[in-house]
């Protein structure tokens, strides 16, 4: 709990303007933190990559399940209980040894929260979002992600309303480990497309 | 300034190791607080205009959850849900929000349609078009030439969205560009997601 020290101390500007429009919004009835308390905790603690992981683990175990993963993102992504806000158009994009995927939002922050949870603040950072489109192999280089020369990088700018995940390749070193295992091995940077596993 | 793709002179990628999904307790805060107001109904049609018209060296030096912050104030006046006097009372000091709507409201937010025009390997330029309002047509692909990789589903167009009372729908669309119809230089394709009416068959 760095932040709370503030609380002791002077506030911030920020902070005030928060204090400020909860304040007022508490009491013009038009707030009540207790009925959006349980979604911030949702968000904070329950969703996150470990969702997508267990996505893409299923892939690389069932092939059926990949196909469908390809064919309707969103559909298969619901077959394991993930949906919702910033997840209801899902498209999957399959990395392969010739082919790398990767994610950005250059007008936002736009990013798939159910199967990874709220975006990190690189994500959301004026470096990331100009550079990527521009020089995407020197970006993922920098961020300790080469591609060989060999490999087509393809960026994807979700201007729109889809959502992407990277779908990786799965890493030798994975052997006959079982679906679970296989999950534990999926970063969040490897389903944004800035890692390779 | 939230229209980033190909701006020049940002440098490294800054990462923050095991970073939290909030840094602060304001942070939580004013998620909580906008996410109550999206729930409302209070920010539809207005979220991501306010957070554009922050000014732009406000907008590119201040963290992330103060933009969702300033854009739920600025929504919150501009739908007359409360006052700036009441925001700057309660503050004791004048409120920042974003700078006002320029746009012209649209009376007629044209005709909507459901069945896609274009189809994949279809070549398309992108219309150059750079409104006073919201759009989603990042710069860097106006008036580039792309190819249809993907059709995607008819969506509420934001640029009517954003500045009419009624919604205008339109199919939407994946389009590849190649680099060196973006940069002029060789390097990897870029794919961006587009709305139909931004678009335009290319006669080659």
């Amino acid at each position: 709990m760095t932040g709370d020290h503030h609380h002791e101390l002077a506030r911030t500007p920020v902070e005030e303007r928060v204090d400020a429009l909860e304040s007022l919004l508490t009491r013009k009835g038009l707030f009540d933190a207790a009925t959006v308390d349980t979604i911030v905790e949702y968000y904070e603690h329950a969703v996150g990559p470990m969702n997508g992981a267990k996505v893409v683990a299923r892939a690389w175990i069932d092939a059926d399940y990949r196909a469908r993963l390809l064919a309707d993102g969103t559909a298969a992504i619901a077959e394991l209980g993930f949906g919702g806000p910033e997840g209801e158009h899902m498209v999957v994009v399959e990395n392969t040894p010739q082919v790398h995927n990767v994610v950005v939002c250059t007008l936002c922050s736009c990013y798939p929260w159910p199967v990874l949870g709220l975006p990190p603040t690189w994500y959301k950072s004026p470096p990331y979002r100009s550079r990527m489109v521009r020089e995407p192999r020197v970006v993922l280089a920098e961020m300790g992600c080469p591609i060989k020369s060999d490999v087509e990088i393809r960026v994807w700018d979700s201007s729109a309303e889809v959502r992407y995940l990277v779908l990786p390749v799965r890493p030798e070193r994975a052997g006959a480990l079982d679906e679970a295992a296989l999950a534990e091995l999926v970063t969040r940077d490897s389903m944004i497309g800035v890692a390779r596993l | 300034m939230h229209d980033l793709g190909g701006v020049q002179g940002f440098g490294p990628v800054d990462i923050e190791v095991d970073e939290p999904v909030f840094h602060h307790d304001w942070e939580r805060r004013a998620f909580r607080v906008t996410i109550a107001a999206m729930m409302a109904g209070h920010l539809r049609g207005r979220f991501r205009h306010s957070i554009e018209r922050m000014e732009p060296t406000w907008y590119l030096a201040s963290p992330y959850y103060e933009h969702w912050l300033t854009a739920a104030a600025t929504g919150l006046v501009e739908g007359g849900v409360i006052s700036r006097a009441e925001l700057d009372g309660e503050l004791g000091a004048p409120y920042a929000i974003a700078q006002p709507v320029r746009a012209p409201r649209l009376t007629d937010p044209g005709e909507s349609s459901t069945r896609h025009r274009y189809a994949i390997g279809d070549v398309v330029r992108v219309r150059e078009w750079h409104p006073l309002g919201h759009t989603r047509a990042p710069r860097y692909v106006q008036g580039k030439r792309g190819t249809i990789v993907r059709l995607d589903g008819v969506f509420s167009l934001p640029d009517v969205e954003y500045h009419c009372d009624e919604l205008r729908n339109e199919p939407t669309y994946s389009v590849r560009f190649d680099a060196a119809d973006l940069w002029g230089e060789s390097g990897d394709p870029v794919h961006v997601d587009l709305w139909e009416s931004y678009l335009r068959k290319e006669s080659r």
